[in-house]
């Protein structure tokens, strides 16, 4: 694979992301890194940040490089997530979203780097914080490195948290395992996309351990909002408006308008 | 077992689970005085499977708390197989904040195959819980050390084990998710345990040439004399700094463990 062939794909998906405003969803219902940006941000606002950080194969895994190789012809990406700035109603706000076409989302070293220098980034600037988490948690190929992300996501996310910033973390189908026991479950106000699929333990292992079939519905967004697990449950098309309002009344604490 | 005794990864996985090694209680027996063990979650039950208290290391009061496993069938089920629930998770957090407040260093031992996949566990927010303590542990401003002593099971350890300083026996084992789970991704067949725990990278020796763990003790009759030396050690170190500064070394350590790697 050539490194430039991503980065031409990129360069020309990037050039007309801020013409999109019509989100075309993928055929399971989801939406690209892309189209969601796309659809929160103000016109031609967007400006990506850390699109180079990747990783090789710290676990020496077999046939890691292949997938990863594959992946990041079939994204225009190097990771799972997109991370970098943009205007959400007048706000400028940083913001990550995450890509489950990319080895299902999950999170490995180049995933929780990006998030913690984001959230880092954020913290300097005194931005919001808004993470799309969509992920079926740790990156299996990287062995213990990716459960360290764990602990590296949540030390970024709390140092910010604690000097005031605001975390806004959305989730997204699916938000599972590691991801959803580390940073996605740490925002200041966390809010589900309708009908996510959004836990630790998958409902195929839960399945196993306890002999019989899970209850309808059970793990899904509404669950959790009737769990008291989450703020709120947004439809996609008042997505843009309910992240506006929220910012807009936190502009003179952690953000800037 | 001595360590000359060479094991490879998956004799390690089966050596961690053993019902006749070491449980947590004989840790806090051997090696600290004057255990008092503390209950609850102060919101909804005491989790059997996670034991915490106070006790006296060398004569000053520390936390020591960490997964509890059975020796037989009913004790699995009463400590639930070493599988903390949500509660077990805010015990914790309730009492690495204690130890804040009266300054005693936080000891964990961790040997659990994972946390509770089970539906109360997840009505009551596992992720949240894990994620809590996870997040509670990094911040704390006193000492924190842990030994991992058996199975390092995915975030269930990591809730625990989000310390100044990680050790683990030489026959333990820490893992993203247990053998079988990974085989049965992988290979889509969870009896090809024994292959996926040659490439996953998962033993004691294996972690510390990585850098994500600080060092190895062996096991056998040194073993309690050894993790006590460890602690007198670098409880020595830890209780040199600052308050503020322990807890930024520690947030320093995990920020930048995978450092080498980044491309």
């Amino acid at each position: 694979m050539n490194i430039n062939d991503i980065f031409l794909k990129r360069k020309k998906r990037w050039g007309t992301i801020n013409r999109l405003r019509d989100s075309e969803e993928q055929a399971d219902g989801s939406l690209t890194p892309l189209r969601r940006i796309a659809l929160i941000s103000d016109d031609k606002s967007f400006r990506e940040l850390y699109a180079q950080i990747k990783t090789d194969n710290p676990n020496s895994f077999p046939g890691y490089e292949k997938k990863l190789d594959a992946n990041r012809l079939k994204t225009g990406q190097q990771d799972a997530v997109v991370t970098g700035t943009c205007r959400i109603g007048g706000v400028k706000t940083a913001v990550a979203v995450m890509d489950k076409r990319f080895l299902m989302g999950s999170m490995g070293i180049a995933v929780g780097e990006k998030i913690a220098r984001l959230t880092e980034y954020a913290m300097k600037r005194k931005l919001p914080l808004i993470i799309f988490a969509a992920s079926g948690g740790a990156r299996m190929q990287e062995g213990l490195f990716s459960l360290m992300q764990m602990a590296k996501t949540t030390a970024a996310i709390e140092k910010f948290k604690d000097a005031g910033g605001l975390f806004i973390s959305y989730l997204t189908n699916p938000t599972t395992g590691g991801v959803s026991a580390s940073f996605a479950s740490l925002g200041d106000i966390i809010i589900a996309e309708p009908d996510a699929l959004i836990c630790f333990a998958g409902p195929r292992v839960i399945e196993q351990t306890i002999g019989q079939k899970l209850p309808e519905g059970f793990q899904h967004s509404e669950f959790l909002l009737e769990h008291g697990m989450i703020d709120m449950i947004v439809d996609r098309k008042d997505m843009k408006d309910t992240l506006s309002k929220i910012l807009q009344m936190h502009v003179n604490t952690g953000g800037e308008a | 077992m001595s360590s000359e005794n060479v094991l490879t990864p998956y004799e390690k996985v089966l050596a961690a689970r053993k019902s006749d090694r070491p449980d947590i209680m004989k840790y806090i027996n051997v090696i600290f005085d004057d255990f008092i063990e503390m209950h609850g979650d102060r919101y909804y039950r005491d989790d059997k499977s996670l034991i915490a208290g106070i006790a006296l290391f060398n004569g000053k009061p520390v936390t020591v708390m960490g997964n509890r496993k059975g020796k037989s069938i009913e004790e699995n089920i009463r400590y639930n197989f070493g599988m903390a629930s949500p509660e077990g998770y805010r015990k914790a957090v309730r009492l690495m904040k204690e130890a804040e407040k009266f300054r005693r260093p936080v000891i964990t031992f961790v040997d659990t195959p994972g946390a509770y996949p089970g539906m109360e566990a997840e009505s009551n927010g596992q992720s949240n819980a894990i994620a809590g303590s996870i997040a509670a542990m990094l911040k704390l401003t006193v000492p924190v050390i842990s030994v991992i002593t058996g199975e390092g099971g995915s975030g269930g350890a990591l809730a625990l084990a989000a310390a100044n300083r990680v050790y683990m026996l030489e026959n333990a084992v820490y893992s993203i998710l247990s053998p079988e789970g990974f085989a049965s991704i992988i290979y889509k067949d969870a009896k090809k345990a024994p292959q996926a725990s040659e490439i996953m990278k998962l033993t004691a020796q294996d972690l510390l040439t990585a850098g994500l763990v600080d060092g190895i003790i062996a096991e056998g009759d040194r073993c309690f004399s050894d993790i006590s030396r460890m602690l007198e050690k670098e409880l020595g170190i830890l209780g040199r700094m600052k308050p503020k500064e322990i807890a930024n070394s520690r947030y320093e350590k995990f920020r930048n463990i995978d450092r080498g790697e980044i491309k």
